[in-house]
């Protein structure tokens, strides 16, 4: 493992904890949907094992491929429609 | 990792970071969830193009859940929001087990950093996996939303905890060479209590309290892919895992 990954596991921590202040309740849920979303970056290490690996690491890889899918497509996509809502409902 | 890819992944991060950022402002929340989409498709597309991998298997994953996030994205009612995004929580914390369980099976010469990064990524995926799994079924009335209560709880949960700590580590000295034997069977060990564990750890949480719990549980599934990043030495996969981590523990607590 190369030890400055650790290095940038720290700063991206502070930073995280850094982003989100003073965010409006309404905004809750869709910035939860929408961080979600991001966490579907796993997504990438999902590739890596289907496409790598024997035949159980391609059988496990590819359901972790299919599960990190639905997690970014539906993510995105349900952030999408609610924050379609909440621009609607503020300007009526 | 080569030069370009190192560039793609720094994009992401940048376009995850400051989608992330506009997500929690009125003005900008829809453009910085399109941001950080794109970030999204720049990480997969640069992993997709670093060659060496065979594309039978991830294509039929990307297609099929795409088909089927894509469907239930479309699907679901405005009032069933907060159930859908605990069942994308449970999905994403699953993908991150089972990238650590695939990894574990595929190496042969496991380092004990590695098998630390592994047990982590099984554990906290795992237990985001089941617990989204109950908040769902408790948000969407399948479960009573009545908090389950039974004697002995915390005794129970305490024990889980000490074995999936125990085993976790048998897991470690069996890949560093402390151990001959009873590395796969102590696996197999971490991975069933990481699931009992999240649907213990939820059940006793009244139904009022799940969205609250389901942030909690997003940022859980944060900190499963950012250890999946250091089981795979993917810088991407730490960023954007630690921030979802962070932030969502912050939002947690704002809530």
């Amino acid at each position: 493992m190369n030890p400055l990954l650790l290095f940038v596991f720290v700063l991206a921590i502070f930073l995280g904890l850094e982003l989100i202040t003073k965010v409006p309740s309404q905004l809750h849920t869709p910035l939860m949907s929408g961080s979600n979303a991001i966490s579907g970056i796993t997504i990438v290490g999902a590739i890596v094992a289907a496409g790598e690996g024997g035949v159980l690491a391609t059988v496990l890889g590819t359901i972790a491929v299919t599960a990190a899918t639905v997690n970014v497509i539906g993510g995105y996509l349900v952030t999408e429609r609610m924050l379609g809502m909440f621009k609607r409902g503020k300007d009526a | 990792m080569e030069a370009w890819q190192t560039f793609a992944y720094i994009a992401a991060s940048i376009l995850f970071i400051t989608g992330l950022k506009m997500l929690g402002r009125a003005e900008t929340a829809k453009r910085g969830n399109r941001i950080s989409a794109v970030g999204m498709l720049i990480a997969v597309v640069a992993t997709l193009l670093a060659g060496g991998l065979d594309y039978t298997w991830i294509v039929l994953g990307l297609v099929l859940g795409g088909a089927v996030g894509a469907v239930a994205a479309r699907r679901v009612q405005m009032t069933g929001m907060p159930e859908m995004v605990a069942l994308l929580n449970g999905s994403g914390g699953l993908a991150s087990m089972l990238v650590g369980w695939a990894e574990y099976v595929r190496t042969d010469n496991l380092l004990a950093f590695s098998a630390v990064a592994i047990v982590l990524t099984v554990l906290i995926g795992g237990l985001a996996a089941s617990g989204s799994v109950i908040a769902f079924g408790k948000l969407s009335g399948r479960l009573d939303g009545k908090p389950l209560l039974f004697s002995g709880q915390k005794v129970v949960n305490a024990a889980l905890l000490a074995i999936a700590v125990l085993a976790a580590a048998l897991v470690v000295a069996h890949a560093s060479g402390a151990l001959a034997g009873g590395g796969a069977l102590a696996f197999a060990v971490v991975l069933l209590v990481a699931l009992a564990l999240g649907v213990l750890a939820v059940l006793p949480i009244g139904g009022a309290d799940m969205p609250i719990v389901v942030s909690l549980l997003n940022s859980y599934s944060g900190v499963a892919a950012a250890a999946a990043g250091f089981v795979i030495d993917n810088v991407v996969l730490i960023v954007a895992g630690s921030l979802v981590g962070a932030s969502g523990l912050i939002l947690t607590t704002i809530m």
